[in-house]
């Protein structure tokens, strides 16, 4: 019986020929990365172990990123304990603001993150760097502490859900759509414990950017982890950002799994998740009656990238935000903002009656910049839809790519760019 | 190890937002993020939480974020076990990493209901439900894992390694 991608990347990180689901294993780590909610609650718990060191200050990542620049005296005093704990130790990638971004955006455009690593970090959406063919995951504070001290965590080898993805999405279907569609399609469950293994001839139509939206959101499922087959578009981005060695691994071809869905791109609609799961999906034409809305996000680790922006440009340029309506816009990291700039796309924004902020995960979990009164509606192309996701209980958030929380922005209801003209 | 406690119960899907939502996360004090526990899903529960009370669930308990915050707040507000049909799986580790007991029963999370008495032997992982004089076997934890509940956390267990 062979083994899946992820199970190859385990067991060579574990030192053993071969494992099988369900095996616990020790593995080596790669990067250990946490951010300003999670770090200091792992930094006090690093406090209590008998070695006080990092195991190797090059593959520890720290970014502060939620709530940053700090919003209150509680979040200053959070990422004053993670910036002295960086400066102790000497790490080597604490990004302060100024040269942050958000985290799962930030890591694999410094190159931090290639094919073939073992990645874990303090935040749920680690899952995204699955899209250069990585195992990487989401941990809490404790085993990242663990990870720091030891650059070792422990696994149980998961089974695999294999997604064969053919044909070519049409213009307004993005990799947003394409994970929304497989969560409302599997549930928000769909996954449990398991690993998401994309494959099939429909990968080459999906940009980096793309795969990294639809990695992100594999913990949306229940994944323990989302992977990419490491292509030539994959090989061009980690030689653009990174000079880290990387390696491929391939699934065999007897590998087993759980179960495998074929999903043809070109039959895929701009996908909608109502209230309260991301599981609630609705494409844009099995939306028949008026949603109307009080505000939109564009931005995130799930679609704060380059592609995102000007995809966002693209629907609002020449456009105007509808009146009445908030559109609050975050390019995900510095070097996308700089490069937004160069493009005129914030002029764009701006000029349309959006606001443009610095790079933060914010509004995204109701942190700040942009929280929900009681009874309102946001469309968001962020990754939850909780109750009380982005503020009051009783406001709504509707998740979405950004080219229809673009459109959305513009109409004040759910809409895509196809009805705009 | 056991655990004897009165049940609070819940669905599916109960989510980290709702166990401790975004805006206490500026705190990481125990105490300070077990007083708005469950928040979201019920506003009564910090009043009525006892210590020893057992959180029943359906599935997916603790879908959603990394935040160590939520079992942090369900073990610092007194619950000494959470019982689901399935743990979303970042809250099971983190569960396990910080000594908070949880245990995977379908058919127990189904049928206990809210107020019952319920009794854990996490060595065996029988399930008493005291009240309604029935029991269920639950999914024992593998040694090691026993090993990191009995020292509190997994870095009590790491210190006790070395």
């Amino acid at each position: 019986m062979g083994m899946t991608m992820t199970q190859k990347i385990l067991a060579a990180h574990a030192g053993l020929d071969r494992v099988e689901a369900g095996q616990l294993i020790e593995a080596d780590l790669d990067l250990v990365l946490g951010n300003d909610i999670t770090s200091p609650v792992a930094i006090r718990e690093m406090e209590k172990m008998n070695t006080q060191g990092v195991f190797d200050r090059d593959k520890i990542a720290l970014v502060p990123d939620h709530f940053v620049p700090n919003k209150d005296i509680k979040s200053a005093e959070h990422c004053k304990c993670v910036r002295e704990f960086a400066c102790r130790h000497g790490i080597t990638n604490y990004f302060e603001v100024g040269e942050m971004g958000i985290e799962h955006a930030l890591l694999p455009e410094k190159g931090l993150t290639v094919a073939g690593d073992v990645i874990i970090g303090a935040d749920s959406h680690t899952c995204t760097y699955g899209a250069l063919g990585a195992f990487s995951t989401g941990v809490g504070s404790t085993d990242m502490a663990a990870g720091m001290a030891t650059g070792k965590a422990w696994f149980k080898v998961p089974s695999a859900i294999q997604f064969r993805l053919t044909g070519r999405p049409s213009k307004w279907v993005s990799g947003k759509d394409v994970i929304l569609h497989i969560i409302g399609m599997i549930g928000v469950d769909g996954a449990l414990y398991r690993s998401m293994e994309f494959t099939g001839d429909g990968i080459a139509y999906l940009s980096m950017d793309d795969r990294f939206t639809i990695a992100n959101m594999a913990i949306e499922a229940g994944g323990k982890n989302g992977i990419f087959p490491v292509d030539e578009k994959a090989v061009a981005y980690m030689k653009e950002h990174s000079r880290k060695e990387y390696t491929v691994y391939e699934a065999d071809e007897d590998a087993v799994y759980d179960a495998v869905y074929t999903i043809d791109l070109s039959t895929l609609r701009p996908t909608v998740a109502f209230p309260h799961l991301p599981e609630n999906t609705k494409t844009i034409d099995e939306i028949t009656e008026d949603v109307k809305i009080d505000q939109v996000v564009i931005g995130s680790c799930t679609n704060g990238r380059l592609d995102d922006i000007r995809t966002a440009a693209q629907v609002l340029s020449g456009r105007h935000v509808a009146k009445g309506i908030r559109c609050i816009i975050l390019p995900a990291t510095q070097a996308i903002y700089l490069q937004a700039m160069e493009e005129g796309l914030l002029k764009i924004f701006i000029e349309a009656g959006a606001v443009v902020s610095t790079p933060t995960c914010g509004p995204c979990l109701g942190g700040y910049m942009g929280i929900l009164a009681a009874g309102e509606r946001c469309v968001s192309t962020t990754n939850r839809n909780f109750v009380g996701r982005m503020g009051h209980v009783e406001s709504e958030v509707y998740l979405a790519s950004p080219a229809v929380a673009a459109a959305s922005a513009v109409t004040g209801k759910i809409s895509s760019p196809e009805q705009l003209d | 190890m056991k655990a004897k406690g009165s049940v609070l119960k819940y669905g599916d899907n109960v989510d980290t937002d709702v166990i401790i939502p975004a805006r206490y996360l500026n705190s990481s004090d125990p105490e300070e993020l077990a007083s708005h526990c469950m928040e979201d899903i019920d506003r009564e529960f910090v009043k009525k939480v006892q210590k020893g009370d057992i959180i029943v669930a359906n599935k997916n308990f603790g879908c959603g974020s990394s935040r160590e915050h939520a079992p942090i707040a369900i073990k610092a507000a007194g619950i000494s076990c959470v019982i689901a049909e399935t743990f979303a799986r970042i809250f099971y580790r983190n569960a396990i990493n910080i000594g908070l007991p949880i245990i995977e029963c379908p058919e127990a999370a189904q049928e206990i209901e809210g107020g019952d008495v319920v009794e854990i032997d996490f060595d065996s992982g029988l399930i008493t439900d005291v009240t309604k004089g029935v029991s269920w076997q639950g999914q024992a934890f593998p040694e090691f894992m026993q090993k990191i509940i009995r020292a509190e956390g997994l870095i009590n267990y790491i210190n006790q390694k070395q």
